[in-house]
């Protein structure tokens, strides 16, 4: 019995170690000079979690008010924000506050209008360009995706936005950088660009950091992965569907192979 | 394949469709009661109707992709993005294409595993075995040109690396590199190549599997204790029997499978693909995708000063990258070699102890490997994979080869059905084996 199980296991628990070396190898090579994000509790982490509705509103308001000065989210657009709870007439609302070019109209012209619902988000430059141009010659990153695009996204945005500290006096920080405790290489471009009551909440929410930092990255992990709620809520069905069928096939085995010597 | 179109159905509009189209008996034949199957096959047999599954589900998912997939460099990477946001369902299809490609490697490497443990390839089935290591060959190269279409950093930077590799190849390889970019760097014609390319080889890929399936229905199963089936007492027919464990096994894997296609969908990707891919950045570590660690560590363990390469007449003849170019490419196809490297008469490890042994080593030494690629190639590591690398090939080419040889394997029993019943009832195993009581078949 003890080969067979050997048999049996041996490639289970290769798989196990595999997945294990893998996360242990990733967060290595994520770390590489900074410190490993602190983990985080997030509404939207765990097999029910869902965006807190207030919680994404307010990242929405910190985003507006703090990051679209520089960083663009060129995958969202106006009628999306129906995702976190605005109503049609909110959102044309916020369209209708930005202007955007549109044409060439019948006369050949490019003319400004009212934004649409249908509009993007407005992004801060006409272009990569410029805005390399006006940051020192590196454009701000997009934010769509941001969250995903770092090991542990959220926790890791999280940790930038609130790891702002003196740099070490034997650390000499160079022209328009910045000393962040979370930042690979630690020397960011980006100037802190969190204070506390930095925005005024409308729901009465103390913005202190932290708040802002969290609430953000909660709009930003929306803005990542808007289909979250919607695949989660699908995906518990689907399991439970396929844990039950699989149970059904499996009885349905064992009684047809019943007879089998 | 079935030459008995006269076969009688209850049905007559069956029956009518059969005597002018065989198709009834052919599946019947083939995947049907009268397909002879051996009753003792364990789970391990399932992944191969596993692996058909996966393959159709990537199929269909990735057709429906590519009715809302743009391949231009301006617009790939939003246009995968319009797929995940506005798409009905998009996210969903393009998560379980995504995931599918992992559990095909996944479900793939089980499967060769399986045959290289209870020695699947051996005679009369060496055709069958090549069959399936050009099967992975061929979705080594649909998965890679897959990789590169949504445009991410790791799909411009591990397409530049991969085809970078063809480079070493003497007087043509620059020329290759040019034809495989269709200009002088990783760019939009390479993206238009490669996407259909990649839309293309799954269809050489159901080619392939339809001789697979036709040279496995030649000889049928191989099984567990690796005897041929002798009388109808050793097979049962394939319908319902196998349908029956094959459908649970189908529901198990896509249990799994859709756990992580819902709550886990970037679990075996890059975070780096979700940046746009720039060929002015270069991402700090360029790692390919988890299936093609364990190559890519033998790739780069031909090192100037790695020994195998250094103090062997290969250092005369050729760069130390192309060396590494030759042995990633050898590794997999030293594998066709599989049926004459190994000379044992005795198919299943099960009665060679030694062998087995080695099996389980190489085994461990190809996870090993996996995890050498996934690492930077620095300090330990070098040495790790370069150990690794030479057990790779020493398994291989002689390690095979002499226990083969030497090895005098325990007994097997008399047939397939003596093997069930002894299990069965739980008689003293030793009757088989009195020699090695250890390694009887029922252990």
């Amino acid at each position: 019995m003890a080969i067979k199980v050997k048999v049996f296991y041996a490639p289970l628990l290769a798989i196990f170690v595999i997945s294990g070396a893998w996360i242990t190898a990733f967060n290595v090579l994520a770390a590489g000079t900074a410190p490993q994000p602190p983990k985080q509790d997030w509404s939207f982490s765990g097999m029910f979690g869902t965006f807190d509705r207030p919680s994404t509103q307010r990242g929405l308001q910190v985003y507006r008010e703090v990051c679209a000065g520089c960083h663009s989210l060129k995958q969202v657009d106006f009628r999306h924000l129906a995702g976190i709870g605005y109503s049609e007439n909110q959102i044309k609302a916020f369209a209708a506050e930005a202007d955007v070019v549109d044409g060439p109209n019948d006369e050949g012209e490019m003319f400004e209008r009212p934004g649409i619902p249908a509009d993007q988000l407005p992004n801060p430059y006409p272009n990569k360009k410029a805005a390399a141009a006006s940051n020192n010659g590196k454009a701000p990153p997009d934010l769509s995706l941001m969250t995903k695009a770092r090991f542990n996204g959220p926790d890791y945005v999280y940790a930038l936005l609130t790891g702002y500290v003196d740099a070490p006096p034997e650390l000499e920080v160079p022209d328009g950088g910045n000393y962040n405790t979370y930042y690979p290489g630690h020397i960011i471009a980006m100037a802190n660009p969190l204070v506390d009551d930095g925005v005024e909440y409308q729901d009465g929410t103390k913005a202190s950091i932290e708040q802002q930092a969290r609430d953000v990255t909660t709009f930003l992990s929306w803005t990542a992965e808007p289909e979250l709620e919607a695949r989660k809520a699908l995906g518990i069905k689907v399991l439970i569907f396929l844990i039950i069928l699989t149970a059904l096939l499996y009885r349905v085995k064992k009684v047809i192979w019943r007879d089998v010597q | 394949m079935s030459s008995n179109a006269s076969k009688a159905f209850k049905n007559p509009v069956v029956n009518w469709i059969e005597y002018r189209l065989p198709i009834f008996s052919f599946v019947d034949n083939s995947l049907g009661s009268q397909y002879p199957t051996p009753k003792n096959l364990n789970y391990f047999w399932n992944f191969g109707s596993l692996a058909g599954i996966t393959l159709g589900i990537m199929i269909v998912s990735g057709i429906v992709l590519a009715m809302h997939y743009t391949a231009h460099v301006d617009h790939a990477f939003d246009s995968v993005e319009r797929i995940m946001r506005d798409v009905n369902y998009g996210w969903l299809i393009r998560y379980i294409h995504m995931n599918g490609a992992s559990m095909f490697f996944i479900v793939i490497y089980i499967h060769m595993f399986r045959g290289l443990y209870y020695g699947s390839y051996h005679a009369p089935r060496e055709i069958l075995w090549m069959l399936g290591v050009l099967i992975l060959l061929a979705m080594m190269a649909t998965a890679f040109m897959g990789y590169v279409l949504p445009w991410g950093q790791m799909s411009f930077w591990g397409a530049t690396v991969i085809t970078n590799l063809f480079s070493a190849i003497p007087i043509v390889g620059d020329d290759i590199v040019t034809l495989l970019w269709g200009g002088f760097s990783v760019d939009n014609p390479t993206l238009s190549r490669f996407f259909s390319l990649h839309y293309l080889m799954p269809f050489v890929i159901v080619g392939l599997v339809v001789l697979h399936i036709w040279a496995l229905h030649v000889h049928g199963s191989n099984n567990p204790i690796g005897i041929d089936a002798k009388t109808d007492q050793d097979t049962i027919g394939f319908h319902p029997y196998y349908t029956a464990k094959d459908l649970f096994g189908f529901g198990a894997f896509m249990t799994f499978f859709m756990f992580f296609v819902f709550f886990a969908p970037n679990f075996f990707g890059e975070p780096d693909n979700y940046i746009e891919a720039d060929s002015l950045v270069t991402p700090a570590h360029i790692v390919p995708e988890w299936y093609f660690l364990p190559f890519y560590a033998i790739l780069r363990a031909f090192t100037a000063d790695f020994f195998l390469y250094a103090f062997t007449p290969i250092s005369w003849i050729m760069s130390a990258k192309l060396a590494g170019v030759l042995a990633m490419f050898a590794s997999i196809l030293l594998l066709l070699g599989m049926p004459w490297l190994d000379g044992s008469k005795v198919k299943s490890s099960q009665f060679r102890p030694l062998f087995r042994m080695f099996y389980w080593l190489f085994f461990v030494n190809c996870i090993v490997l996996g995890i050498v690629g996934g690492k930077p190639a620095e300090g330990v590591w070098i040495y790790i994979g370069q150990a690794t690398t030479t057990y790779y090939f020493a398994h291989l080419l002689f390690i095979v080869p002499l226990i083969s040889r030497l090895e005098r394997p325990a007994a097997p029993p008399d047939s397939i059905s003596a093997a069930v019943t002894a299990k069965a009832k739980k008689v003293s195993l030793d009757r088989f084996n009195p020699a090695e009581p250890a390694m009887a078949p029922g252990e």
